[in-house]
């Protein structure tokens, strides 16, 4: 996208491990601090009713959240997502209505979501086209695609096998079931970026691509499946956001890339790639869901939201910065002592 | 990837490709599209139709000037629109307080260029990347908007204002705003590509490092271009109010958008160091013509959803496939005079 | 130093402009009061025939959306009745800015009648009044504009009666006491800010409401998923919240959606303006009694008979003239050039399954 941050010094991986985990506990203070603040304004907060309500707008979130990290890991950027669900939604609900089985028509939004990650993982690797300028286009041909499938026909619920939004509805042991899928997801994520070949290799692709490429890594296999991934589990999030909803039109998931891009920026991946966790990233995702569910808790007009989210996001990355410099600072110090 | 082709292995190719720069093409398409939608299309050829045309295009022709700037620095500002709905909303907020509108223009214009400062601090000063600064801006700006003017929207604006906006000079069918757009237009492209302000966006944008040693300000060319940006933004939420005559917290939703995909299409590298703002220009009544031509031949919304997506990465993507096809054809050639 | 440099700048102009205008005076706000309603001018002829052959556009706030599909098929009957031209144009976001390109095209494209449903009441104006010096009709419906600036407005229903009949089915359904709260479209929605201003006004003068609390008014943007979240921050920071009114289509399905999987099924009561079709399920579990509407269908039907009586000089859009449109029957225009389409209908268990929209 940019120029990368000259500055950028490789630390050791006890600072970086540092930083990350500082980052991910800072996440959950917040959280914490911000739950806490809301409870004790209205203990309703922490009903049963209200955190499976919160569970539920997470999951769709962390979901997409994962999908963005494994491609910002990359030095890129998905800004289709929201067209993505969308698309993956509708013709999910639509095949679903037209009597299409329910394990056919998931299928289908899956499949959906894998072609869109497919296509813009081929725009940017064989297209040479940049990610960001890639998948803006890719946003407004997904989304025309769908008002043209759509037009101005709405799926309704009572359209929807029963079963299937019992499950969108139902929960295990007061956890939603669309959250358990959420998390079972972002496990696995963490498990392939952490502990696979492939997944390091993305880290490998965003921190200095020529090196990768010298190093063998092959880039065009990794870029598609980071892209094809993101696009799938877009697709799997319309699916769930069929479930959820029940109600789905040609408007599903519009506006959404922001706040996905939003959630991962603000759970601490580098926009530039190479560094940064998906559970990172779900923490960004759960954080934002928590404020949206607690603005209106705490009596704050809504107007305030979107002015709140902004300055987080800019907090975010301040702080991320400000800690780096310290952790690089702290390292050339000790560098020098032993030199 | 040596360009030592042989000097008669290519020379389409090559000559096609020295000729046919990317601002050359767009241009070309540009007249070419207006000349068969203005013999095809009824109604696009007549004078109130481009009355029409240029009055919608004037906003994203507006931010695109000083956008080109940044995109060639290897910079993006995606806040552009929400500071226009701030500035927007600022100004209604003003004048409900009963400060006089002559005050009020040049209050906005001013607080854009705030704004735009507050993304040039956090960018160069913090040494942030500007994709998720203005990210960040984007979503504060717009809702800072909403903070100021809630659910409200001021809509008592006098009509001399207000009608000036959407007038002609004289009896002539010119557009009043055309004079301004032309003399903004002309300042960025002389700036651009004249003066040593020009030489250094380009510098900084193809190589940061080599224009810092060559004793470019870096940081402070591209501050000051924030500062640009979102002075220019303020000044399009003054002409968006009075040309709606709505000072509304969703004023210009969105466009951010269509600004960025009009300074890539005009053929400005979103990697920095390259661009030419007469393609930016044709880019823009490009992009605002098929719109309208495609409006007058009925065809629906959704096309134009799709056909702006499309264009946005054919304008990448073709240069890109006639290079590697240009370079496939030549190391062909040159394998066939080798096994000779 | 730049920065420095900056701050001086910037002061000594700011500076500079706040003399220059408070010594010359200004243009503030009340200097220009804007000229009154005009009439359409020329007079009525009420024995006129409909002019055959007219085209037609609607324009709705935006397409993709079931409720003005349904208004598009009325207008679409009656202009093919009377043997015109009809098109269902729009932009995909329901943004003032877009509309008036739009306006533009239909009035560059000189079509007869422009029936509208407007997303702000004046940026829209100058747009219009170049479409009507040229010879078109603009009628809005649905959603109106200044008065000034169009020759009809066909309103749903009188926006004291909408305001009215939500706060009554409320009333009757939680017994006159408690906590209500609204869940509304946009911010900047004309009609749901009327009626919600209306429904404020009766619980403050009304007796009979005066155990009644609004005690909140939050925005679902008609947004399916916004609305569904509202709804839920809405139960959680009024514990005591009795009834909630969605005076728009998108929040109360969504609304339901929500109580109906929730604990508060049956708890908290649910009303406001929704269909038939997506509400159904709802009333059949129990979630929803009652729910009211207009038949959008209609709407567009009465929308597209006014822009032909006009466009064929019947009426001028003149307070108590009369034409009759088709089946619908005889219609009086109102003060401002108002036509309203009569009372709401409202929607329960025993009715439900007699309307299809």
């Amino acid at each position: 996208m940019t120029i990368p941050a000259p500055t950028r010094t490789p630390t050791g991986s006890t600072v970086l491990d540092l930083v990350l985990r500082f980052r991910a506990l800072g996440l959950l203070l917040a959280l914490a601090v911000l739950v806490g603040a809301t409870a004790s304004v209205n203990a309703r907060f922490l009903s049963g009713q209200s955190v499976r309500d919160l569970l539920f707008a997470a999951a769709v979130t962390v979901l997409l959240a994962c999908g963005m990290t494994t491609v910002v890991l990359t030095r890129g950027i998905d800004l289709s997502v929201g067209s993505t669900l969308g698309l993956a939604a509708y013709l999910t609900a639509d095949a679903m209505s037209g009597g299409v089985p329910v394990p056919l028509a998931v299928l289908i939004g899956l499949l959906v979501g894998l072609a869109c990650g497919a296509a813009n993982g081929a725009i940017v690797h064989f297209g040479k086209v940049p990610p960001l300028v890639a998948t803006l286009g890719t946003l407004y041909v997904f989304r025309g695609i769908v008002y043209f499938t759509a037009g101005g026909s709405r799926v309704n619920a009572s359209d929807l096998p029963g079963g299937f939004l019992d499950f969108g509805n139902g929960t295990l042991l007061g956890v939603p079931y669309l959250f358990l899928i959420a998390a079972a997801v972002l496990a696995v994520v963490a498990l392939f970026l952490r502990d696979y070949r492939s997944g390091r290799d993305l880290y490998a692709l965003g921190s200095n691509p020529e090196a990768a490429a010298l190093a063998g890594i092959p880039a065009g296999r990794r870029l598609m499946t980071a892209y094809a991934l993101s696009g799938t589990l877009a697709g799997l999030g319309g699916v769930l956001y069929a479930a959820r909803f029940g109600t789905v039109d040609a408007s599903a998931g519009y506006g959404m890339e922001l706040d996905i891009v939003a959630a991962v920026v603000v759970g601490g991946v580098a926009i530039f790639g190479g560094s940064g966790t998906v559970l990172g990233a779900a923490l960004g995702a759960l954080l934002l869901t928590v404020i949206d569910n607690a603005l209106p808790v705490l009596s704050i007009p809504p107007f305030w939201q979107q002015a709140i989210v902004g300055a987080l996001i800019l907090a975010a990355i301040a702080l991320d910065r400000l800690v780096a410099l310290r952790a690089a600072r702290a390292l050339r110090k000790k560098g020098s002592h032993v030199g | 990837m040596s360009d030592r082709a042989p000097a008669d292995a290519a020379p389409l190719w090559s000559a096609l490709r020295r000729f046919a720069s990317w601002d050359a093409v767009i241009i070309a398409a540009t007249a070419l599209f207006l000349v068969v939608a203005a013999s095809t299309v009824e109604h696009f050829g007549t004078a109130r139709n481009a009355g029409h045309i240029i009055v919608d295009l004037a906003p994203v022709l507006l931010l695109a000037l000083v956008m080109t700037l940044i995109v060639a620095t290897g910079e993006i500002d995606l806040s552009v629109a929400s500071t226009v709905g701030l500035t927007g909303a600022a100004m209604g907020w003003m004048w409900n307080h009963g400060i006089a509108l002559e005050t009020i223009m040049p209050l906005t214009v001013l607080l854009g260029a705030l704004l735009g400062a507050v993304n040039g601090l956090f960018i160069t000063g913090f040494g942030l990347p500007s994709l998720a600064v203005t990210i960040g801006t984007l979503a504060l700006y717009r809702g800072l908007a909403y903070v100021v003017l809630g659910d409200t929207a001021v809509a008592d604006w006098p009509r001399d204002f207000t009608g000036w906006t959407l007038g002609t000079i004289g009896d002539t069918g010119v557009p009043n705003i055309v004079v301004p757009l032309i003399a903004l237009a002309l300042v960025v492209g002389l700036v651009l590509h004249c003066t040593p302000i020009g030489r250094a966006v380009y510098a900084a944008g193809a190589n940061p490092v080599a224009a810092a040693y060559s004793g470019i300000a870096v940081g402070r060319l591209k501050c000051w271009l924030y500062v640009a940006s979102g002075a220019m933004a303020g000044l399009v939420g003054v002409f968006w109010t009075l040309r709606y005559s709505s000072a509304r917290a969703d004023n210009a939703y969105g466009l951010e958008l269509t600004v960025v995909a009009v300074v890539l299409l005009g053929g400005v590298s979103i990697f920095g160091g390259k661009g030419r703002l007469p393609g930016v220009l044709a880019a823009v009544v490009l992009l605002t013509a098929l719109q309208n031509a495609l409006r007058l031949a009925h065809v629906s919304t959704e096309t134009l959803t799709v056909v702006t997506g499309a264009l946005l990465i054919a304008a990448v993507l073709a240069p890109n496939l006639l290079t590697a096809a240009g370079d496939a054809l030549r190391s062909r050639r040159r394998r066939a005079a080798a096994s000779l | 130093m730049s920065r420095k440099r900056l701050l001086s700048i910037t002061a000594s102009l700011l500076a500079g402009v706040l003399i220059a205008a408070s010594a010359c005076g200004g243009t503030t706000r009340g200097d220009d009061e804007g000229d009154g309603p005009t009439g359409t001018g020329g007079t009525a002829n009420p024995d006129a025939e409909y002019r055959t052959g007219l085209s037609f556009a609607m324009l709705p706030k935006q397409v993709n959306n079931p409720y003005f599909e349904a208004s598009s098929t009325g207008a679409e009957t009656v202009a093919a009745e009377l043997g015109g031209e009809y098109e269902f144009t729009g932009p995909s976001d329901a943004s003032a800015s877009s509309q008036v390109s739009y306006i533009d095209t239909l009035s560059q494209q000189a079509t007869d009648v422009i029936l509208l449903s407007a997303n702000d009441p004046n940026a829209l104006c100058s747009s219009l009044d170049q479409a009507r010096s040229g010879g078109s009709v603009v009628v809005t419906f649905d959603s109106d504009v200044d008065p000034a600036c169009r020759d009809l407005f066909v309103s749903q229903v009188d926006s004291a009666e909408v305001g009215l009949a939500l706060l009554e089915m409320t009333a009757e359904q939680i017994d006159g006491t408690g906590e209500i709260a609204v869940l509304s479209a946009t911010a900047n929605a004309t009609n749901q800010n009327a009626w919600i201003d209306v429904m404020r006004a009766e619980l403050e003068s009304n007796p009979s409401y005066a155990d009644m609390e609004l005690v909140e008014v939050v925005y679902g943007d008609d947004e399916d998923e916004k609305s569904f979240s509202e709804t839920q921050g809405l139960l959680q920071a009024h514990p005591d919240l009795r009834a909630i009114v969605s005076p728009t289509t998108v929040g109360i399905a969504a609304a339901a959606r929500y109580l109906s999987g929730s604990e508060y099924q049956g708890q908290v009561a649910l009303t406001g303006l929704g269909t038939p079709n997506q509400m159904r399920e709802f009333v059949k579990d129990g979630t929803v009694t009652e729910f009211a509407l207009w038949d959008p269908t209609a709407l567009g039907e009465l929308a597209a008979y006014t822009g032909a009586a006009a466009a064929s000089g019947i009426i001028t859009g003149a307070e108590g003239e009369v034409f009759t449109a088709g089946d619908l029957g005889e219609y009086t225009v109102g003060a401002d050039g108002v036509v309203t389409l009569g009372p709401p209908t409202r929607f329960n268990a025993e009715n439900i399954d007699d309307f299809d929209f």
